[in-house]
C-alpha cells in the first residue's frame, strides 16, 4: 500500500504541480479586450474537441512566428473543472504549449456567450483576433493558412 | 492613415452586413415554421413529426454521444421526456454528425448508449445532413421547441435546456421548462432565446 502511494504521488504530484489560470467571465473579459498595441488572438477551446485539437498547432505556430510583431496568443480552454487534472494540464504539458492557457469556469453560459460575441452561437471552437477597437469574430476552424491571412489583416504595414 | 481608418471602418461595416446577412439565412427563428422530416431512429423505423397526432409540440434536440457537453445533458433530456411527453411534448432527439468524421455516433453506437441511458424518446439520425442547417443547429446540445398550429410546427423557444452545462443540481433557470409550461399553460414565454456552448456540429 505504501508503494502504491509513493507511486501515485510520483505521478499526480509533477501535474498538480502545474498552476493553471481559471476564470469566470468577469475574470476573462479583461484578457480579451486589452486595450494595447498588441494583436491578440484569442481562441476558445477543449482537450476533447476534435478541430480545436487539429488547430491548436496552427496558433502556436503564429504566436512563436509573429512574437516580434506583437502578436499574443491566448488559448481559453473551456474543459470542465473535473478534467484539468487528468486532461488539461497533461495536455499543455504534453504538447509543450508555449502560448498563454487559461480556463474558462462560468455556467452562465447565456450571459457570456453573447458577451464574448453577439454572433457566436455558442460552438467550439471558435476565435477572436483584435487589436484595439477592431476585432473580428470567428465560429470555425481554421486551417494555417487561413489563419495567418486572417491574422496579417491586424498587423501593421 | 484617414484613407486607411475609413477603408478599415468600410472593410468593418461590410463584414458586419456579411454577418447578419449570413445569421439571417442560417436557419430558424423563433416564429418561424419548422420543416417535418423523415429520419431513421434506433429501431430502424422512420420518424416523422407528423406520426405524433396527438401532440401539441416537440422538443426537438440536436444531440450526440461523443460531445461532453451532450454527454452532460443526457439525463435531463431523459428527464424532460419523461416530464412532458405525456403532457404532449414529447422530446425528439436528433444527431446530426457525419458519422465518418466521429464514427463514435455511428448508428451502433448510438442504440448502444440510448440502451445504457434508457432513452425513453426517439434517437434519430440526419443520415443526409439535411435538417440540421433547415433549423439552424450548430452544436450539440442545441434545442428547438416546437408548437403544433394550423400554421404548422412553429419554433417557440431556441438554445439551451437549462443555465448550468456543468451540474443539473446547480440549474437556477430550466429554460426549456419554463418554456414548455408557459406554452401549455397558455402563457408567453418569458425567455425564448438563450446561448448554450457545445460542440460544432461535425461536416
Amino acid at each position: 500500500m505504501k508503494h502504491f502511494l509513493l507511486i501515485l504521488l510520483i505521478f499526480v504530484l509533477p501535474v498538480q504541480d502545474e498552476k493553471l489560470e481559471v476564470y469566470d467571465y468577469d475574470g476573462l473579459e479583461p484578457l480579451i479586450n486589452q486595450n494595447d498595441d498588441k494583436v491578440h488572438v484569442v481562441n476558445f477551446w477543449a482537450t476533447w474537441c476534435g478541430p480545436c485539437i487539429k488547430e491548436l498547432p496552427y496558433f502556436e505556430a503564429i504566436n512563436e512566428k509573429y512574437d516580434d510583431d506583437n502578436v499574443e496568443v491566448l488559448l481559453v480552454s473551456l474543459d470542465f473543472p473535473k478534467k484539468y487534472d487528468t486532461a488539461l494540464k497533461p495536455y499543455i504539458e504534453k504538447h509543450k504549449l508555449k502560448s498563454r492557457v487559461v480556463a474558462l469556469n462560468d455556467t452562465d453560459q447565456n450571459r457570456w456567450i453573447p458577451a464574448i460575441n453577439e454572433n457566436w452561437s455558442g460552438a467550439l471552437p471558435a476565435t477572436i483576433i483584435y487589436r484595439g477597437n477592431k476585432r473580428q469574430f470567428y465560429e470555425k476552424s481554421f486551417t494555417q493558412e487561413e489563419l495567418e491571412t486572417e491574422l496579417k489583416q491586424f498587423l501593421k504595414n | 492613415m484617414k484613407t486607411l481608418k475609413l477603408f478599415s471602418a468600410l472593410v468593418l461595416v461590410l463584414t458586419l452586413s456579411a454577418f447578419t446577412i449570413n445569421t439571417e439565412d442560417k436557419g430558424y427563428n423563433v416564429g418561424d415554421v419548422a420543416t417535418d422530416f423523415s429520419l431513421e431512429n434506433i429501431d430502424g423505423k422512420m420518424v416523422s413529426l407528423s406520426d405524433y397526432k396527438d401532440a401539441k409540440g416537440f422538443i426537438v434536440t440536436f444531440t450526440c454521444n461523443t460531445c461532453p457537453y451532450a454527454v452532460a445533458y443526457e439525463d435531463r433530456i431523459e428527464a424532460l421526456n419523461k416530464k412532458y411527453a405525456s403532457k404532449g411534448f414529447p422530446v425528439i432527439a436528433i444527431m446530426p454528425n457525419n458519422i465518418d468524421v466521429k464514427p463514435g455516433d455511428n448508428m451502433k453506437s448510438m442504440q448502444q448508449r440510448a440502451k445504457e441511458k434508457g432513452f425513453t424518446f426517439p434517437y434519430l439520425m440526419d443520415k443526409d445532413q439535411e435538417i440540421y442547417p433547415q433549423y439552424g443547429a450548430t452544436k450539440t446540445p442545441h434545442i428547438y421547441l416546437l408548437e403544433k398550429t394550423d400554421k404548422g410546427n412553429v419554433v417557440k423557444y431556441i438554445g439551451a435546456i437549462d443555465d448550468n452545462y456543468q451540474d443539473a443540481s446547480a440549474v437556477k433557470e430550466k429554460y426549456v421548462e419554463n418554456a414548455v409550461d408557459a406554452l401549455l399553460k397558455g402563457e408567453a414565454i418569458k425567455v425564448n432565446e438563450t446561448r448554450a456552448i457545445g460542440c460544432s456540429i461535425k461536416v
